[in-house]
């Protein structure tokens, strides 16, 4: 393992130079922008708003409900980040001619795909942590709103962003480059999909779509991860307010309880074992 | 003292292709062993099991007594692939600084400037990878496989991208690898190459060993030509040991002999004759 810190430096440095990233920082900057202007608008034009004579925080709702589309795009943002860091690791370097001058050195084979976790790790982590405060940052200044929980959702958000980096990786092992990026933004679509499935189930009162949302937010767990920061968000509003936010858009907040980090910690660890004992035993 | 590299019946299947069939092959210390053979023949499949890139379906390969793969047989291994690069946005320097954190060499500048200046680089330690020639890449990479003092150097087509000056460099390079008791299994097409510099020669087809030996050993005799003032006498059955008599012969015929040369089969020769002739 004495070479972990160092693949992880090559891959963050290969990360931080790569063209993709610098594309991935001005779109940030551009969706930011955006936000900004969403966000301004929205609540200026909610002070309008009478309520509709619904019992409902007009300010919370709007914040809850903006903010709660910030995360979906910086989960989405961080996902693609995610992907392109991981999607070529394995079969696309091997392919390209990049990983066998490294493989063959006296490092193991396992020491070089932790490195390029952690590589893509270190870029992604601090990218999510970074959208995701200057969103909340942004939102309180166009709303003076500001979510009820801000570290838990921001660090679920990140390990959601995770759980794909190391199915991007494990993917890289079977798929070419190509293939895979494909494969994982069909993923990461499922995964958007149990959610919208899941609140058709609720507002339908359907028993089945709500279970197969469940369980399918479960199997892809980022979308439960996301889907548990967006209850966390807002996590003390109450009645109408509370219920028009949970039916917000992509995907419904819903509070996964205490066993979903040790789920996903379970399933992290599993799709690394997976794809450090197919890697060990691929030729090359 | 185990040799270099060592191969005992190594195989390997793809399905229902059977790449290598039973490949026995050493490569002693200072030994300089060129694999030839017509695509598809195995080599490359050999070198990657060598360099345990590619896990062999029966048999075993051995770097220095150790099995190949391991950590430690890694440790003496330095290896160029056919097809390889380097991240564009590195320096040669950063890329030899890189291999040397991988190997754990403590060899610093003066390592990563003498390896530059054997294959030629010296000028270009600060030049980009994406700003090199392919020869020139071709030429880092030679530096990188021997980043860490390697006791072994599997080479895949090392020459295969540079011109008659950089296979040159590579000529001298060999030259001295040998000289410092390098064992070195080079996998070329290039014949003249091979036929130069190594001391054995290992020729593939269909996945089996079909010719091996030196050089010398491999070329079969085709007679003695002598030259005289009737012109070119072509002796077909003669030898080198016959040469003597044959030139008092025609003295005393009182012929004037301009000059004999013994005549052998090329190793171009020999390898067509070996891997089936056009299918080569």
């Amino acid at each position: 393992m004495r070479a972990v810190p160092i693949i992880a430096l090559y891959a963050l440095q290969e990360a931080l130079r790569r063209r993709i990233f610098h594309v991935v920082l001005v779109l940030t900057a551009l969706y930011l922008a955006l936000y900004w202007l969403g966000a301004d608008t929205a609540f200026e034009e909610v002070q309008r708003f009478e309520g509709g004579g619904l019992p409902v925080e007009e300010k919370e709702l709007t914040g809850g409900t903006l903010f709660g589309l910030s995360m979906f795009g910086t989960l989405f943002l961080g996902a693609v980040l995610a992907a392109f860091l991981t999607l070529g690791v394995v079969r696309g370097d091997a392919e390209r001619g990049l990983l066998q001058p490294l493989v063959v050195r006296p490092i193991g084979r396992s020491a070089l795909l932790v490195g390029r976790f952690l590589g893509a790790a270190a870029v992604c982590v601090p990218y999510v942590f970074a959208v995701f405060t200057v969103c909340a940052l942004i939102t309180r200044a166009a709303g003076g709103w500001w979510p009820d929980q801000f570290l838990r959702p921001g660090a679920e958000l990140a390990a959601g962003v995770l759980v794909i980096a190391v199915l991007g990786l494990l993917g890289s092992v079977f798929l070419s480059a190509t293939a895979n990026g494909i494969a994982i933004f069909m993923v990461f679509g499922a995964g958007l999909v149990a959610g919208l499935l899941g609140q058709i189930g609720e507002a339908l009162d359907s028993d089945t779509l709500q279970t197969v949302a469940e369980r399918t937010s479960w199997a892809l767990p980022f979308e439960a991860l996301y889907q548990d920061a967006l209850y966390r968000i807002t996590a003390e509003s109450r009645g109408f307010t509370g219920l028009a936010i949970q039916l917000g858009p992509f995907g419904g907040s819903q509070s996964a309880g205490a066993n979903l980090h040790l789920w996903v910690a379970a399933y992290f660890a599993a799709a690394l074992g997976l794809t450090l004992a197919a890697f060990s035993r691929k030729d090359l | 003292m185990p040799p270099a590299l060592a191969v005992h019946d190594v195989a390997k299947r793809y399905g229902r292709i059977e790449a290598l069939k039973g490949v026995d092959l050493a490569v002693e210390s200072g030994e300089l062993v060129g694999l030839l053979g017509p695509n598809g023949a195995g080599k490359s499949t050999l070198v990657k099991i060598a360099c345990g890139l590619i896990r062999a379906s029966r048999g075993r390969a051995e770097i220095c007594g150790a099995p190949a793969g391991s950590p430690s047989a890694r440790a003496a291994l330095g290896y160029l692939a056919e097809l390889f690069r380097f991240p564009g946005w590195y320096s040669a320097d950063e890329v030899l600084r890189l291999h040397q954190r991988l190997v754990a060499s403590h060899g610093g500048q003066s390592e990563r400037h003498e390896l530059l200046e054997l294959v030629g680089l010296a000028e270009a330690h600060r030049v980009r990878v994406d700003a090199m020639s392919k020869g020139m890449q071709q030429r880092l990479g030679i530096a990188q496989a021997l980043v860490g003092s390697p006791q072994v150097l599997l080479l895949d087509e090392p020459t295969s991208a540079l011109d008659p000056a950089g296979r040159r460099t590579v000529r001298a390079l060999l030259e001295e690898l040998r000289r410092r008791n390098i064992g070195v299994l080079l996998n070329s097409h290039l014949l003249s190459e091979i036929e130069l510099v190594c001391d054995r020669v290992v020729i593939l087809s269909h996945g089996a060993v079909v010719a091996a030996g030196t050089p010398g050993e491999l070329s079969r005799p085709r007679g003695v030509e002598i030259e005289t003032d009737r012109g070119f006498q072509h002796f077909a059955n003669a030898g080198r040991d016959d040469v003597p008599a044959l030139v008092e012969n025609l003295v005393a015929e009182g012929r004037r002999v301009y000059g004999v040369r013994v005549l052998a089969t090329s190793l171009e020769e020999e390898y067509l004759h070996a891997v089936g002739g056009d299918d080569a």
